[in-house]
């Protein structure tokens, strides 16, 4: 299959879904925005996709908890077709908020390797109890993430108010040996941040920023791949362009390589 | 805990308090206030109130469905342990008070269990705050921890002693439903009653009811100002007697108010003023509109300017952008999160209800408040009652509200300012702006700014539901705020109801073409936006019953102008209803027919059959008394400063501490909390370089695959306005356009928009300000050929109250004018930041200066060191617009090419500034050498508009310097290797510190906020 189909949900509060689909665009893929209660009203059409995403935003405006609403709306009304997408060979990408709902589906980290439904990590309140809109410096772990191949490091900004990722300490220890943590924040000299502000712009545990589950199809991460797409998004711009005036504004950003890598998985 | 068999209470809290960092972080703030005892934790609590009958299985799924297994505990009518607690309070929402996290939550309900709540069940939700605390708080302490955490305007605060809440077990269930007395009536109102009778009528409004008082004579309860005067009350008289033969109705008095009102009509802008008959607007703002078109011909890049929700001009061959920029002042004041969160979503409608509905792209703010330090009370009523919030509590709550109401909208916040200035004390000012895209045509081949409702057409209310939120705006009483009451004074904007419906239109109705006409209800609710279509069509027919209202009881009247937000009013045809129903159904908006439009020439509203409003919709919009204002010059006094010998003072002290001032230090902590990112098109951003310095115009890429940007940028100088109003608005519409030609925007891409924030309106002197204000900008504006598209004022920005001592005191804001700007740029791979880049770069002052510091930052600061006296007030800068655009033109072919390294356009706080700035922003030195004729600190700190420091590469210094040869610019120095900042004059160092030092003086005054 050359060509994959992205299915992008809309709707409640959801907000990232133009820009998130250019980039699927940008990098060879179909895509369709879908109203949320447009695919409840016909769930068997996720069937004809190969990568369904949540993208960023403030579905029900973050209230009673970030994700935790429109989670609740998707397990009651999509569960069978999402576990049927999940069974088979697809990918499934939540960005900020759609890492917060697919969190609270219990879709990451999952329960081993085919279960899922149970929460067993959180993401909370920024430890600055204050919304960050910031730059950050990202260390890929070792992990299986289909999203992550080939990268080292990113530079992506985060933008959210409850990213703190949470976990008991017996299910830390279970996703590191299960290569389960994606990413992990890392100061400017990429050296971990250990939970320092504003390396870590959340206070994250153990610097969480991103999880996989089976076998990597099944990808969350706080910050936003597809706001560091082109180079002209990227905060040193302008300073580039004072040093290099000739530099093309389509190049690509650190962000690019997580699309292009889900759309490869096709190819 | 108190068994209510009409209430239920589940609380949700964290089951480890360490991730609790909210109640750590807020224990730390408490701290803070000098309170006589210390709190030594908080711990919080959220709390759902459920009313009606729920089963307990019910009770438990909707505990599964609200909180979070992996990190909460929860309790069902269960009181939580108090473990060490001490002291408890839960802070809730009074009656009628948009509460959106239990809008959320039976939301979230009702999708579980496949139904919406019944009619008498409902969910609120509240917070309750335990106290663990070193020794028993004061009744002061308590007060002071309530200002922190309530607005006792909207917020109940019910406070209890551990061994009460023991005894009770817990909180007392409290159900803010609102209640309101059944059958208000419609009424007729008497005109033919005695002028001081008429006074009264206008200024306090149409008599409710009376209230018996024991052997006292009744006591005449009024509903709240028309804001109607004499002449007006007298034209209305009129009309219903000769015309109508009748007596008007309640609902036709209180809808002629809102329509005549200052806030809708701007009688003060459209009034004839000494000799201009045409006024104001027309001969200043929309007159140097007009000249510019013209002027321009082929070349005009309006299209839509002073006649729509926002104003627009050509982005390219495809698509228009659209700008607006509001205040919501007054609301602000009272309501600090609440005024600005509907302030920013309500400008979001401006351009959603722009032309066929604009996608908003970008939102501006801009905060004008006093200095947050200052702790001296304020009280509106006499005897230290009903206290003014303080300027810090002000600055948090409008920093919140655009926070929320910002991102949870998905719209970037990327552009704005925070302005301090004593005359903001009383009233801050808060400007909120929107940016939309809107393609020129629409699918179906319309163009999308033109718009007409058509007779038959249905009249179609969506969004929010309609409660007494803001009825008669600021106009509250403290007694009406208790029991069963709603808080009518204050709104607070639901961004996510909001969010859907602006998907809807931008993004799906729009294109399938089911609307004639679109506007926003904003001022004057339905009252205003129906009426206003109707001259699309000369008419219109409203059941006022069939509005969509929150709770039952509301009087007819009530409904007609209520200005709850979240609603828009669309004409659609009949044949189109179906489908558009049935697509905003599906999009969870609530979407109703209310009657139709018609071309009866009349404004027709009915309530349950019985007619309420019929009158002649020319007289409704025409019929008001013209106005003539005469003004008076305000004299200006001669004022020398006698500066400082230099001997007396240290250049490098000053230097440091210009960085630490209110006005020039580090704001990132707002911006970083408001999402810039979103929507993926940000170029110039907030905050530049690595060290992350405050900008001051910001650059947009609206579509991914196009090089064109849109850039904003402001400017104001109140401290101007105080000596000059020509000089600030010539200074800021300087700077505005100025802060984008430094972008790579040019000059004949730009627009203009007029925001005039005046006080005492009805003092001739502040007229003839006004009036000089008013020319400035019709000249400015010409002189660069930058038109204004859109403007908006609010012309009564003073506040009468009482101080510590209980003597009247009125503070008035300086008449401010903002100016924004708004610019298209042909390419993104132009644009520059005001960063020094590169060691050895050579550094240029552009454009002349002068020495005159009246208004600055400096003179401020010499005064606040002794240095100056405080009377001193000096001259604002001489400055001539035309003098400029020879410099300006040179400099467009320059940033065109490409060839500059950074350029900062200088302002407030002047060269030194800007200097200090560019070296920060990459943690870069640099070396000045001032000139050997000028008077140091002049030089450095002097606020004079006009010019520019570049930075330029060495290899084209030279060049630099033939071609800007005609033009002013002083040769300064270079930027360093290192990271000394280093000052000297004659070859002598003036004063030398460094970044780090510098960065930490920037960055040190906002710490804690």
């Amino acid at each position: 299959m050359a060509q994959p189909k992205v299915l992008l949900l809309t709707g409640y509060g959801i907000n990232c879904e133009e820009e998130t689909a250019y980039a699927f665009q940008a990098c060879g893929a179909q895509t369709a925005i879908v109203h949320v209660n447009d695919l409840i009203a016909a769930p068997k059409q996720l069937s004809g996709y190969q990568i369904f995403v949540v993208p960023g935003g403030f579905s029900y405006g973050d209230d009673t908890g970030s994700g935790n609403a429109l989670a609740n709306k998707m397990r009651h009304t999509l569960w069978p077709e999402l576990m049927a997408f999940v069974a088979a060979d697809h990918l499934v990408l939540g960005i900020c908020n759609g890492f917060q709902v697919l969190v609270n589906l219990g879709l990451l980290p999952g329960d081993g390797d085919n279960s899922f439904g149970s929460r067993r990590v959180a993401l909370i309140a920024n430890r600055t109890a204050r919304y960050e809109c910031r730059w950050v410096n990202l260390l890929a772990a070792e992990s299986d993430s289909v999203f992550l191949g080939g990268v080292s490091s990113l530079s992506l900004p985060v933008a959210h108010g409850e990213g703190r990722f949470f976990a008991p300490p017996e299910t830390l220890a279970e996703l590191k040996l299960r290569r389960q943590v994606a990413l992990r924040y890392v100061d400017a000299e990429m050296q971990p941040a250990q939970g320092s502000f504003p390396a870590n712009p959340n206070g994250s545990f153990d610097d969480i920023a991103a999880l996989c589950a089976a076998k990597g199809r099944i990808f969350g991460l706080m910050p936003h791949p597809e706001r560091a797409f082109r180079l002209n998004q990227m905060p040193d711009w302008p300073e580039r362009l004072a040093l290099e005036p000739d530099s093309d504004w389509r190049q690509p950003g650190p962000g690019r390589v997580i699309f292009e890598n889900a759309v490869n998985y096709f190819s | 805990m108190k068994k209510t068999t009409t209430g239920h209470r589940l609380e949700i809290f964290f089951r480890d308090v360490d991730l609790d960092t909210r109640g750590q972080l807020l224990r730390d703030r408490l701290n803070s206030l000098e309170l006589s005892t210390v709190i030594e934790e908080v711990w919080l609590s959220e709390l759902y109130t459920f009313e009606g009958d729920f089963s307990p299985a019910r009770l438990q799924e909707a505990a599964d469905l609200l909180l979070n297994p992996v990190i909460h505990d929860c309790l069902i009518d269960e009181a939580r342990p108090l473990h060490s607690a001490e002291l408890i309070l839960e802070v809730g929402f009074l009656p009628g008070v948009t509460d959106n996290i239990a809008h959320s939550a039976a939301e979230t309900l009702a999708d579980a269990w496949g139904a919406p709540l019944e009619i008498d069940q409902g969910v609120y939700s509240s917070t309750i705050y335990y106290f663990k605390v070193a020794a028993a708080l004061t009744v002061e302490d308590r007060r002071l921890v309530g200002r922190i955490l309530a607005n006792a305007l909207i917020e109940r605060l019910d406070w209890k002693e551990r061994f009460r809440y023991e005894a009770d077990q817990g909180m007392d269930c409290i159900i803010p439903r609102v209640r309101l007395g059944a059958g208000k009536k419609v009424s007729l109102v008497d005109l033919e009653i005695s002028e001081s009778e008429l006074v009264a009528l206008g200024k306090e409004g149409i008599i409710d009811h009376c209230e018996a008082d024991g052997d006292e004579p009744c006591r005449i309860v009024r509903r709240g100002p028309l804001a109607l005067d004499l002449p007006s009350l007298g034209a209305i008289a009129d009309y219903f007697a000769t015309v109508e033969k009748r007596q008007p109705t309640d609902l036709e008095l209180e809808a002629l108010a809102q329509t005549w009102s200052e806030h809708c009509k701007h009688t003060i802008f459209a009034a004839a003023i000494d000799d201009l008959e045409k006024g104001l607007y027309k001969t200043y703002i929309k007159g140097a509109t007009e000249k510019i078109r013209q002027e321009r011909g082929a070349d005009d890049i309006c299209v839509s300017v002073f006649v729509d929700n926002s104003g627009a001009i050509i982005f390219d061959d495809d698509y228009l952008v659209t700008d607006k920029v509001e205040t919501h002042n007054s609301p602000s004041a009272l309501d600090p999160f609440g005024g600005s969160i509907t302030g920013i979503v309500g400008v979001n409608r401006d351009t959603v209800g722009f032309g066929l509905g604009a996608k908003p792209i970008i939102n501006r703010y801009g905060f004008c408040v006093a200095d947050p330090g200052d702790q001296e009370p304020l009280y509106r009523s006499a005897g230290g009652q009903n206290q003014a919030l303080r300027p810090r509590r002000i600055l948090d709550g409008i920093v919140d509200g655009v926070r929320v109401g910002g991102n949870c909208s998905g719209i970037p916040t990327t552009q704005g300012f925070l302005t301090f200035h004593p005359g903001y004390k009383g009233k801050p000012l808060v400007f909120v702006g929107t940016v939309g895209l809107i393609p020129r045509k629409t699918k179906a081949g319309r163009l999308s700014h033109e718009k007409a409702a058509r007779p038959g057409d249905y009249i179609v209310v969506l969004g929010g539901r309609v409660g007494l939120d803001g009825i008669h705006g600021a106009t509250f009483s403290s007694e009406a705020l208790t029991g069963g009451s709603p808080a009518t004074a204050v709104q607070i904007g639901d961004p996510i109801t909001q969010k859907k419906f602006t998907d809807a239109i931008v993004k799906e109705v729009r294109q399938r073409n089911l609307y004639s006409s679109i506007t926003d209800n904003g001022a004057g609710g339905i009252s205003c936006s129906v009426a206003e279509m109707a001259r699309e069509c000369n008419g219109c027919r409203v059941d006022l019953e069939k509005v969509p209202v929150k709770y039952p009881g509301m009087a007819p009247w009530e409904i007609w102008i209520s200005e709850s937000q979240e609603r828009m009013t669309l004409a659609v045809p009949p044949e189109k209803w179906s489908e558009l129903e049935t697509l905003l159904k599906s999009r969870g908006v609530e979407a109703l027919v209310i009657g139709e439009f018609t071309d009866s020439g009349r404004c027709q509203v009915s309530y349950r059959g019985e007619k309420i409003m019929d009158m002649e919709l020319e007289f409704l919009h025409n019929g008001q008394p013209a106005k003539r204002l005469l003004t008076k010059i305000r004299p200006s006094e001669e004022n020398h400063i006698f500066l400082p010998p230099l001997t007396e003072f240290s250049l490098e002290d000053l230097f440091v501490k210009m960085f630490k001032r209110l006005n020039l230090a580090s704001h990132a902590y707002v911006s970083t909390q408001y999402d810039f990112e979103v929507q993926g098109g940000s170029v110039l951003k907030p905050l530049v370089g690595s060290r992350q310095i405050d900008g001051f115009t910001t650059v947009v890429q609206p579509l991914p695959e196009s090089a064109k940007g849109v850039a904003l940028s402001q400017s104001l100088y109140p401290a101007i306005s105080d000596l000059d109003t020509y000089a600030a608005a010539a200074t800021a519409i300087d700077t505005a356009v100025r802060n984008l030609l430094a972008v790579g925007t040019p000059l004949s891409h730009i627009a203009l928009l007029d925001n005039f924030c005046w006080c005492s309106s009805d003092d001739p002197e502040r007229l003839w300000q006004l009036k000089e204000c008013a020319r400035s900008c019709y000249e400015t504006a010409i002189c660069y050929g930058t038109p204004f598209i859109s403007g908006k004022d609010s012309m009564y920005n003073d506040f009468r109250g009482f101080d510590r001592s209980d003597q009247p005191v009125t503070i008035s804001v300086p008449p401010t004018i903002l100016i924004s700007s708004i610019g298209v740029m042909p390419d993104i791979s132009k644009v520059r930041s005001f960063a020094f880049v590169k060691p050895g770069d050579l550094l240029y002052l552009l454009g002349a200066g002068g020495a005159e510091i009246g208004g600055s930052e400096y003179l401020a600061l010499l005064k606040e060191e002794d240095l100056a006296t405080s009377e001193a007030q000096g001259q604002v800068p001489k400055f001539v617009p035309a003098d400029q655009l020879p410099l300006y033109t040179r400099l467009q072919e320059w940033t065109a090419a490409g060839n500059f390294r950074s350029l900062y356009p200088l302002a407030q706080g002047g060269l030194a500034h800007a200097a200090g700035k560019g070296a920060l922003a990459e943690g870069l030195g640099c070396e000045l050498e001032i000139p050997a004729s000028e008077r140091p600190d002049l030089f450095l700190f002097n606020e004079y508009p006009g010019r520019f420091l570049v930075s330029v590469a060495p290899e084209l210094g030279a060049e630099f310097e033939k071609e800007f040869a005609e033009n002013s610019f002083t040769k300064l120095g270079r930027v360093r290797t290192d990271k000394e900042i280093v000052i000297s004059q004659n070859g002598e160092t003036s004063l030398q510190t460094t970044v780090s030092t510098l960065l930490a003086a920037y960055r040190s005054t906002f710490v804690g906020f």
